[in-house]
């Protein structure tokens, strides 16, 4: 579904992304792993256009959306949860969701307010509420639900488990096991290897900007040297 | 008692356009973060667009539906601002912008003056609303009951679009993090495009209404600026209920001002925005500035180093050709030469600020045509010598610097540089109105060098020695420990806190250090002149130094120099033509498109790219 070859990005002149390769395919949630600074968050921009690679080619659904503005992305199907969660501080949750809706695509589910609010009992509770009166784990369900409101087929998932309670990424993971079951397609960065195994089925792990192993997770678990090699203990 | 109603109500009436202009420019800036300066234009459009709609539909259906036309009209001519001067600069660096409104303004006016010519238009009353009403037996003019009545429902609109509706809720997300309203698959441009015509429309219906009150003239663009700045401050960036409640602060008391107190009208304002800032830094409804947070473009600062050889060869080849120019230029290319080099100074000084400080000064008027005022004043009420001037007047724009930068600094961004442009105009309405000691529009004349320097060669050397030595001392002053401080401060306020230095009282000095700069420069040019007027220190001036500096380059240390130099020039040849001011404009315009970097920043680009120039440095 979603091809990444080769890209590479810089920010100013630090060239964060090398040649980074790596492919997601439909219907999987894909773990992209990494120690922090491996360019996990540059990756997630870099496929939205948000840090615009030097080069290197990605295809989503075949079609090539590098050099697309990040809103044509994003009416593609691509849905991008930035790891800064970005929501609307001064905006109600309920217009935060307004912000992300977008009329109903093909083959993907069309969501509702109501049933984000399913999804997220807590966030039904605090619908008028300013998104700055929220908790960090309210916020982070926000950034999902706000989204999931543009039907994305696709989302990319920029650590999600950091910086909220324990009780709260486990709900997380059942979030993301129930869009995959749903048909979604998922490019999940983390740091936290157990989230990432409880959700994914494959890995790739980046380090210093370039892939250095791609595989199931099983495979990634008959082989600790390479996630001590790689990944944060 | 019925006279202070009466007169409540004339203000509650003169508030409904300065709310309206003021909407729009709020509006404009939150979601573009761009200071639109040709907010004033587009109400001057306003103004005349619905004179000549006025004068072609008849009845009351022709005058009301004129207004609307009008902020119609007008919002078509914010797109196109917006689609041909604005969209290509949008990743420029930040306020690069500004001086594409610049631009707009001058091609404005001098449209302006082409299609409807220099007189002062006289608005046509509304009809069927010619009389008066008697309030507490007080006549008020039924317009102004009709405009007080009908501004709260323009004010409820709005409120009902900005939080009510899908496209409010989008515009007050832009406001917050436009990029990531960009990756929600909100098409940006669109939303850009649309905020500006719907603040250009605003400013433009407020034109329109205003039209039976008080006509249409070819200084309302900059005159409503003012005001309008104030209004945004007072009410906070983004805020409807303030902007409406700062306009009827304003407007109110604007009108008892004139009653009580005719002298200080337009001092009256500023003195009441510096007490609300006092207590509520962001304005009466507003909220700390957050600008460049998220979504701000702009390549990190690159660091300045000392002129390379070949670059000190050529200034030193410069400078060799300005000394031998009595030699051989005539006294016509003196004058020329040191009005150029006293505005290269002035420049460089503001460049000192916005550049190494990241102060964005809109007011350095207020130093420049300062220190040109207390030297003439000194000469004309103390009968000082030049020399004596020469000595106290920089000196008293500095202290003057330091006294507003002292207020200005407790604000950052947006909210400093509209206060800085207030305190401006706040000088040049005392100046203006205070006129049995400045002189007022008369300005003050006979301001002579002293008999040494009174041959044009002589003044010329004079300008010379201390235009470059100026210069010379901003730029050293840049390379020390001063400088670093300045930068640091510039570049991130709380690290540079964090390993000890004073930001506050590095910028405070570094103001004051600019102002007395701009002050040496105000000192020179009116001895050179031997007279100054009230123009020196208006919004005009400000926004002359403003362009070059960003024209120059703001991240090169020749910026403010180099665009100085040029801009004169092309100003001196131009001004031979009657509609300079169009020529200009574009000129602006052309050059902020195709060289976003400045033309110090664009010469050296080019330079690295033949290899003349080593990357990774400033000169």
């Amino acid at each position: 579904m979603l091809e990444v070859e080769n890209v590479n990005s810089f920010y100013g002149k630090a060239h964060v992304l090398r040649d980074l390769t790596l492919s997601v395919p439909h219907g999987n949630v894909v773990a992209l792993l990494g120690r922090n600074g491996a360019g996990k968050t540059t990756t997630m921009k870099s496929i939205m256009q948000l840090v615009r690679p030097a080069s290197g080619s990605i295809l989503f659904n075949g079609n090539s959306i590098a050099n697309l503005p990040p809103h044509k992305i994003a009416k593609l199907g691509v849905g991008y949860v930035p790891e800064e969660r970005r929501i609307f501080t001064d905006l109600t949750v309920s217009e935060n969701l307004l912000v992300g809706k977008q009329p109903p695509r093909e083959g993907a589910v069309t969501w509702t307010e109501a049933m984000l609010f399913d999804l997220f009992p807590n966030l039904a509770e605090r619908r008028s509420n300013r998104g700055k009166a929220l908790s960090g784990g309210e916020q982070q369900m926000l950034t999902i639900a706000r989204t999931l409101m543009g039907n994305p087929s696709f989302i990319l998932l920029d650590e999600p488990s950091e910086g909220v309670a324990p009780v709260i990424v486990e709900q997380m993971a059942k979030v993301i096991q129930q869009l995959k079951s749903e048909g979604l397609t998922v490019l999940l960065s983390e740091q936290n290897l157990h989230f990432a195994q409880a959700v994914a089925d494959l890995a790739v792990i980046i380090e210093s900007g370039a892939q250095v192993y791609s595989g199931t997770l099983k495979e990634l678990n008959a082989q600790p040297e390479i996630r001590d090699a790689y990944l944060a203990a | 008692m019925e006279f202070f109603v009466a007169q409540l109500l004339t203000g509650l009436a003169n508030a409904s356009s300065l709310f309206l202009v003021a909407c729009g420019l709020s509006l404009i800036f939150g979601v573009t973060r761009i200071v639109n300066f040709a907010h004033g234009s587009l109400y001057m459009l306003g103004a005349y667009i619905g004179y000549t709609l006025m004068q072609n539909l008849p009845g009351a259906v022709g005058f009301w539906g004129s207004i609307l036309l009008a902020g119609i009209a007008v919002g078509i001519i914010g797109v196109l601002v917006e689609v041909l001067v604005l969209r290509p600069v949008y990743r420029a660096p930040e306020l690069f912008q500004l001086v594409a409104t610049f631009g707009v303004i001058l091609v404005i006016q001098d449209l302006t003056l082409i299609i409807w010519g220099p007189e002062d238009l006289l608005g046509p009353r509304a009809p069927g609303l010619r009389g008066v009403y008697r309030i507490m037996g007080e006549p008020i003019p039924k317009y102004d009951i009709v405009l007080l009545v009908i501004t709260p429902f323009i004010a409820l609109a709005l409120w009902y679009l900005i939080t009510q509706t899908r496209v409010g809720v989008l515009v007050r997300a832009a406001t917050q993090d436009r990029e990531m309203v960009g990756a929600l698959g909100v098409n940006q441009a669109v939303l850009f495009t649309g905020v500006f015509a719907l603040g250009s429309a605003l400013a433009g219906l407020g034109g329109a209404l205003q039209l039976p009150k008080g006509g249409a003239d070819l200084l309302m663009d900059f005159h409503i600026l003012a005001p309008v700045f104030v209004v945004v401050v007072i009410g906070g960036m983004g805020s409807l209920p303030g902007a409406y409640l700062a306009a009827v602060i304003i407007s109110v008391l604007n009108v008892f001002g004139v009653t009580y107190l005719p002298q200080s009208t337009l001092v009256l304002m500023f003195v009441v925005m510096v007490v609300v800032l006092m207590i509520r830094p962001y304005g009466l409804f507003g909220r700390e500035e957050v600008a460049g947070e998220h979504g701000q473009v702009g390549e990190p600062e690159l660091p300045i180093k000392p002129a390379s050889n070949s670059v000190r060869m050529i200034v030193m080849a410069g400078l060799a050709l300005l000394a031998l120019l009595p030699v051989f230029g005539s006294s016509f290319a003196m004058v020329l030469t040191t009005d150029i080099l006293i505005f290269c100074l002035f420049a460089a000084s503001l460049h000192f600020l916005l550049g190494l400080g990241g102060l964005v000064s809109f007011g350095h008027a207020a130093y420049y045509g300062g220190g040109a005022y207390i030297a003439a004043l000194l000469v004309t009420h103390a009968n000082s010598p030049m020399e004596i001037a020469f000595l106290l007047a920089p000196l008293g724009a500095g202290l003057a610097a330091l006294a507003i930068g002292w207020v200005c600094l407790r604000l950052t961004g947006v909210y400093f540089a509209m206060l800085t442009l207030a305190f401006a105009q706040l000088l040049w309405s005392l100046v203006f109105q205070w006129g049995s000691v400045t002189g007022g529009d008369d300005g003050l004349v006979n301001i002579w060098p002293s008999d040494w320097l009174n041959s044009t060669t002589a003044y010329f050397y004079f300008a010379l020695l201390f235009s470059v030595g100026g210069i010379l001392v901003l730029r050293h002053v840049a390379h020390s420990p001063f400088g670093y401080a300045l930068r640091a401060a510039r570049d991130s306020k709380r690290q540079a806190e964090s390993t000890g230095i004073n930001t506050q009282k590095v910028q405070l000095l570094a103001f004051g250090f600019a102002g007395f700069m701009g002050g040496l420069a105000g000192t020179l040019f009116v001895f050179s002149k031997g007279s100054v007027f009230p123009n020196e220190l208006e919004i005009a001036r400000s926004f002359d130094a403003l362009i070059v500096v960003f024209l120059g380059g703001v991240k090169t240390l020749a910026g403010g120099v180099a665009g100085a130099a040029f801009f004169k020039g092309v100003e001196d040849l131009l001004t031979r033509f009657e509609y300079w001011r169009l020529v200009m404009g574009l000129l602006i315009i052309f050059v902020v498109i195709v060289a976003p970097q400045g033309i110090v920043g664009s010469i050296r680009k080019a330079a690295i790219r033949l290899n003349i120039l080593k990357q990774g440095g400033q000169t």
